[in-house]
């Protein structure tokens, strides 16, 4: 019988408050598009920049007659004794020789012979780390030239420019992202809770004539929150709607079409509305539920 | 019906009664309640009565006198600075917040603004006093069209509140306070809104329901009806009770042969009293 009586109460509210249940219906729409569209934007900006990112490697070379003894040291001391490494790559003289030849055919046919010496590759756990590694491998000597820490290694040697521009721009684009998700995220819940608190108080006078005749506060409460769920996900229902529409009319042809727009990793769209949908319906049930117990001091 | 009438007779007088004494007929009692409001403003000031079950009781004043600060406290809408209000034997006091709801279903209110649901229709208002306490709908069924018929409402059954005359609207509030047959009947100003004529018929109503054994509580300023209904009046003058009399008119009057014998016997017989002088007395005698 209570159930039945909290829906049905829910429902007549909506019906004999056409306006306010528009508007809520209508802000949360507005609210997951935003969202819905600008999360897998996020992920893919952040998917790039950590691609570009993931690029920063330091090269260790050694001298033209490092014998395999020196090797093993040299590698010995990178992969163990360095911290922030993440992985060391050996790259043997004929290897480089092989690497660079196919991109530059006719410059390594006139050389002859092959002048590159032996690398290790070495990639840093994160980005940001490789001066750590840079300065344990060849750290800095009174004058400021850099001294390496082993006889048969010739040069360590990051692309300076490269790597400084890339951690620059990724970081960047890292924070703008974090910045305009967070403000994203605070107008989409001020937008909902001033929709949720405007039709509430427009109705303060009802709650408080229902707390005089004895109602008690979750006997109010319950219809108020089935109503703001309602409305919560059926806005939420029709934006998930729209989403996909969007995302089969659009995305998927381009992506067919271009590799660059299916590359960067985002998260699968059911997760996504699955996602949205929780949060629409979470966000108007707890708005509604808070902002009522104002009114119900009554 | 007779019973209450007889029943009005011994009323208490701010200070007389001991403190401790409690009047076993009593619906409501209040004793040394003082209300001062976080503006600082005072809403009562050490007022004392008792009014027993099944009387009709005005409580008069002008505006700020302290009549709607009385019943908001009976419906424990605010909380007493001072003093013990029971009702029905409980202390208001003592009431937990999560138990409010359950007091006032003891309770009819009747206000001057109606107060009624602007999204239900007559039928539904009257119902939600009952929903609210869980009843059946079979239940429902069965006694909102009584109720209705009784107040004359039963062609109105499913217009919406802002449908109706001003009257009609407080049918429907009477209707609502009474539909569950609460032990007591509070109305702040039900005829403040209304004509003349309209509010005779309220006030009738009141009284139908007062017959039928219910305390009824009523805070008025509508002197053509006090002085009609000859009923119990407490007079209240800046949140003091200045007058208390059984079988009163709205302004103050002598007393009458009967309650001047009483005196003269030393009875302790509802007596006329002004508690506070006021200069303005005999300004008040030219007028009347």
């Amino acid at each position: 019988m209570r159930p039945a009586f909290f829906f049905k109460e829910a429902l007549r509210s909506i019906r004999r408050n056409p306006i306010p249940s528009f508007a809520a219906i209508a802000s949360m729409l507005v609210t997951l598009l935003v969202l819905g569209v600008f999360i897998p934007m996020v992920q893919a900006t952040t998917g790039a920049a950590n691609t570009v990112r993931g690029r920063v490697l330091l090269d260790v070379y050694m001298q033209r007659d490092a014998t395999s003894s020196d090797l093993e040291r040299v590698r010995r001391r990178i992969a163990d004794d360095t911290p922030h490494v993440k992985k060391v790559e050996f790259v043997s003289k004929a290897q480089a020789y092989r690497e660079e030849s196919k991109n530059n055919p006719e410059a390594y046919r006139l050389l002859g012979s092959n002048p590159l010496p032996d690398t290790f590759r070495v990639t840093p756990d994160d980005p940001d780390n490789i001066g750590g590694i840079l300065d344990s491998l060849a750290p800095r000597n009174t004058q400021g030239h850099r001294q390496v820490v082993d006889q048969s290694i010739d040069i360590v040697r990051n692309k300076k420019n490269e790597t400084d521009k890339i951690l620059t721009v990724t970081k960047l684009v890292k924070w703008a992202m974090v910045i305009l998700t967070s403000l994203l995220v605070i107008a989409s819940i001020l937008l909902v809770s001033n929709t949720i608190r405007l039709s509430l108080f427009a109705r303060r006078r009802e709650v408080e004539v229902m707390k005089l005749v004895g109602a008690t506060d979750w006997f109010i409460r319950w219809p108020f929150m089935i109503e703001g769920v309602a409305l919560g996900a059926l806005g939420g229902l029709v934006a998930v709607l729209m989403l996909a529409v969007g995302k089969i009319a659009l995305i998927d042809p381009l992506s067919k079409d271009f590799a660059l727009i299916a590359a960067p990793r985002t998260m699968p769209f059911f997760a996504l509305t699955a996602l949205l949908l929780v949060a629409s319906i979470a966000v108007s049930a707890a708005g509604s539920g808070l902002s009522l117990r104002r009114f119900l001091r009554v | 019906m007779a019973a209450t009438e007889t029943q009005r007779q011994p009323i208490a007088l701010p200070g007389r009664e001991s403190a401790g004494e409690a009047d076993p007929n009593a619906v409501i009692q209040f004793r040394g309640v003082s209300k001062t409001y976080e503006s600082g403003d005072v809403g009562l000031e050490d007022a004392t009565f008792s009014i027993s079950g099944g009387e009709f009781v005005f409580i008069v004043g002008q505006t700020g006198s302290g009549k709607s600060t009385i019943m908001r406290l009976l419906l424990k809408e605010h909380e007493a600075t001072k003093g013990r209000i029971v009702v029905a034997g409980r202390e208001l006091s003592e009431i937990e917040h999560k138990k409010v709801p359950y007091y006032r279903r003891n309770l009819g209110v009747v206000f001057q603004d109606f107060k009624l649901l602007p999204n239900r229709t007559v039928y539904d208002n009257v119902a939600y006093a009952l929903q609210v306490t869980g009843r059946s709908r079979k239940e429902i069924r069965a006694k909102v069209p009584d109720i209705l018929r009784l107040t004359g409402l039963a062609t109105k059954l499913h217009n919406y509140p802002d449908q109706l005359s001003g009257g009609e609207q407080q049918r429907v509030s009477v209707a609502r306070a009474f539909v569950n047959h609460p032990p007591l009947l509070l109305a702040d100003e039900p005829t403040g809104n209304l004509d003349p004529e309209t509010s005779i018929g309220i006030m009738q109503l009141l009284y139908r329901i007062n017959r039928t054994g219910t305390t009824v509580l009523v805070a008025t300023h509508d002197s053509h009806m006090v002085d009609r209904m000859r009923r119990r009046v407490i007079e209240l003058e800046r949140g003091r009770i200045v007058r208390d009399e059984a079988d009163a008119m709205y302004g103050r009057r002598e007393p009458s042969t009967a309650e001047f014998g009483a005196l003269m016997r030393g009875e302790p017989a509802p007596e006329p009293q002004r508690l506070a002088k006021d200069p303005f007395d005999e300004v008040d005698e030219a007028w009347r």
